[in-house]
């Protein structure tokens, strides 16, 4: 069994309220910091710890916190990025729904740290639900004195409120979430300047996932050493995954990082195998931005070599064979999935949620999508594929953010696995409309050339 | 689209008002246009959609100009800038949601219903469209409805008929 350190209590009955939350020893965290720490104390507990970014860069947290800038007499905020929408992706909604008052906590320790008075939760505006969790969370949380003025007596002010996004995909983007979070269009801002020195109205801002602020609960009530002992070399700690698509058992788990994959998909503590007895076509490890890989390449590397669920195996191979941990939004498709219906709808998706800012990813986004609907439709022709990559390659990079790497992305390496089936939706349309391709050698063992 | 040809004048409610107030009052002085995304999730709540009249006493009440209302509400999915049904029954259509059926669930409602994406049923009662991943691939295929944001999760045929008379019946 996996350790828990975020979902340890999330079967106790009542765990949503304050009392049942402290019961179990909820806020021994905020007691520890704010009567035994400093603010730099926890900050290199945290760097000590290797907690990376949960929701998708992996950047090391401790880090990004020791670039906040402390200019004097200029406020500081934290934002925690609860603008969950990457596709795949639903680990944040369950932690918010089930066990709001760990975000709370994770938001005091995270504040205190960082001399911040006053922290924002931007929730997506399709949350509405966790939204009134939270607000009510936060309540609770002052009425016992863990929020507003003077908390636990030691001196320290701290005001949270919960800012509803509008249904925009690019919010997630840090800089984009402040500007929605000021008032206006989702659009990222040019960097330099980093929110660390020019985030929520100019002062210096911390933009932090919700799994990432909860994750510092149990590094400041354990310890930095204890979380290290969890995970694989450069992976520490837990991570939530988000298991969907055609799963006998969908739903979020917590994995000590560095559990085969091939044990997640098929043991029963996790995912128990393949729905309907079918067998494993292909998976996307970590929401929709990353490389699609072919069943083969997910369970074993090109060496031969068991693939991991951490940072560092999934992402071996680089892009020719390998992929990213990403958010942990892992989706399995069966041997009956058409892996390019699923490209064009993943196509579609980043067309909808481009900003409109940067030319390559408005007009990229769009001509890859109908280009994709072409194909799928039996319209496509077989220099479609080289064209894909080539307008891929011309978005990713070339745009203010990463929308436009992760619209790239899953195209480019669909075509570099898949092609085959590409190839098939064009010199077989018929067929290729009335049915799917299948497994072709995709759930093969390795032994199989890995085209470069 | 924005309908701007309408004159009338929309007023909030003292309740309203006061709700809006106290969102205003989560940022710091001058600040206030923060509150825009929130007080515009209340109008909607409120009048059902987001109204060009609505926005300008918006712009009114945060002292901003109109566009910078206009241009907040055509950016974001969520705000309706025509009126709707009753119920707006939102399907996630992003693939892992398509993965387990739901273009099946999308095409079974818009049969339903008998109206295209979009488009209000003649009793003003429902419309419905696709919309983009909602963040419950584990629960796919799901539908949310406004302006609580119910979610109808692990749908098939016999969920979209039971959550359809139940709406049917409510009113």
């Amino acid at each position: 069994m996996s350790r828990k350190l975020l979902l340890e209590h999330i079967n106790v009955p009542g765990i949503n309220t304050f009392d049942v939350y402290r019961q179990n020893g909820g806020y021994r965290s905020v007691e520890k910091a704010l009567k035994t720490l400093s603010p730099d104390d926890i900050v290199e507990e945290v760097k000590k710890s290797g907690l990376r970014g949960r929701g998708g860069a992996g950047f090391p947290t401790g880090m990004k916190w020791s670039f906040l800038a402390k200019p004097e007499g200029v406020p500081r905020y934290l934002v925690c990025n609860a603008d969950e929408s990457e596709p795949g992706t639903f680990k944040d909604r369950y932690l918010m729904t089930y066990i709001p008052h760990l975000l709370i906590e994770g938001m005091i320790v995270s504040s205190f740290a960082l001399g911040v008075n006053t922290c924002y939760i931007y929730v997506r505006g399709e949350m509405m639900p966790q939204i009134c969790i939270l607000e009510k969370a936060i309540v609770e949380a002052k009425n016992a004195g863990f929020l507003g003025k003077n908390i636990l007596g030691t001196g320290y002010d701290l005001e949270m409120y919960v800012q509803p996004g509008g249904g925009a995909y690019i919010c997630g983007e840090e800089t984009g979430l402040l500007e929605s979070l000021e008032g206006k269009r989702g659009t990222p801002r040019i960097k330099p300047p980093f929110p660390a020195v020019s985030g929520l109205y100019n002062c210096p801002t911390v933009v932090n996932n919700v799994e990432t602020i909860a994750a510092v609960v149990p590094i400041i009530n354990d310890g930095a050493d204890e979380y290290m002992k969890i995970g694989i070399g450069r992976s520490t700690g837990t991570k939530l995954i988000s298991a969907g698509g055609n799963l006998n058992k969908p739903g979020v788990y917590e994995i000590e990082l560095g559990v085969p994959v091939e044990e997640f998909i098929y043991s029963d503590e996790y995912c128990g195998g393949i729905a309907n007895g079918k067998r494993l076509k292909a998976v996307v490890a970590g929401g929709s931005s990353v490389p699609i890989l072919p069943a083969n390449l997910i369970l074993k590397t090109v060496n031969g070599e068991s693939r991991l669920m951490s940072y560092e195996s999934l992402a071996d191979g680089g892009f020719v064979s390998g992929t990213m941990l990403g958010s942990g939004g892992f989706i399995a498709f069966d041997e009956d999935q058409c892996i390019v219906r699923n490209t064009w709808n993943f196509a579609r998706f980043y067309h909808h949620e481009s900003c409109g800012q940067c030319s390559p990813c408005r007009e990229g986004t769009g001509w890859m999508e109908k280009v994709l609907h072409r194909l799928e439709y039996g319209h496509g022709k077989l220099s479609d594929m080289d064209l894909l990559v080539d307008v891929s390659k011309k978005i990713e990079g070339n745009t203010i953010c990463p929308l436009g790497d992760a619209a790239a992305w899953p195209v480019a390496s669909a075509i570099r696995h898949f092609r085959d089936e590409f190839e098939w939706h064009v010199n077989d349309p018929k067929s290729a409309m009335e049915r799917n391709y299948g497994l072709a050698h995709y759930a093969d063992p390795l032994e199989i050339e890995v085209k470069g | 689209m924005l309908s701007i040809t309408e004159t009338e004048v929309v007023s909030f409610s003292q309740e309203l008002i006061s709700r809006c107030n106290e969102v205003v009052a989560r940022y710091p002085e001058g600040k206030q246009k923060s509150a825009l995304l929130p007080i515009l999730h209340f109008v909607q709540a409120e009048f059902g959609w987001v109204s060009a009249p609505a926005m300008d006493r918006v712009a009114e009440f945060l002292d901003i100009a109109p566009i910078e209302v206009y241009e907040v509400a055509t950016f974001y999915t969520m705000f309706f800038l025509q009126p709707r049904g009753k119920y707006v029954l939102e399907v996630c259509r992003t693939g892992p949601c398509c993965l387990v059926g739901a273009e099946k669930i999308m095409r079974y409602i818009e049969q339903k219903l008998e109206v295209k994406e979009g488009e209000v049923t003649a009793d003003g009662m429902f419309s419905w469209r696709g919309v983009e991943c909602l963040a419950a691939c584990g629960m796919a295929p799901v539908l949310q409805i406004g302006p609580e944001y119910t979610f109808y999760e692990n749908l098939d045929e016999r969920r979209v008929d039971e959550l359809i008379s139940n709406l049917k019946s409510k009113q």
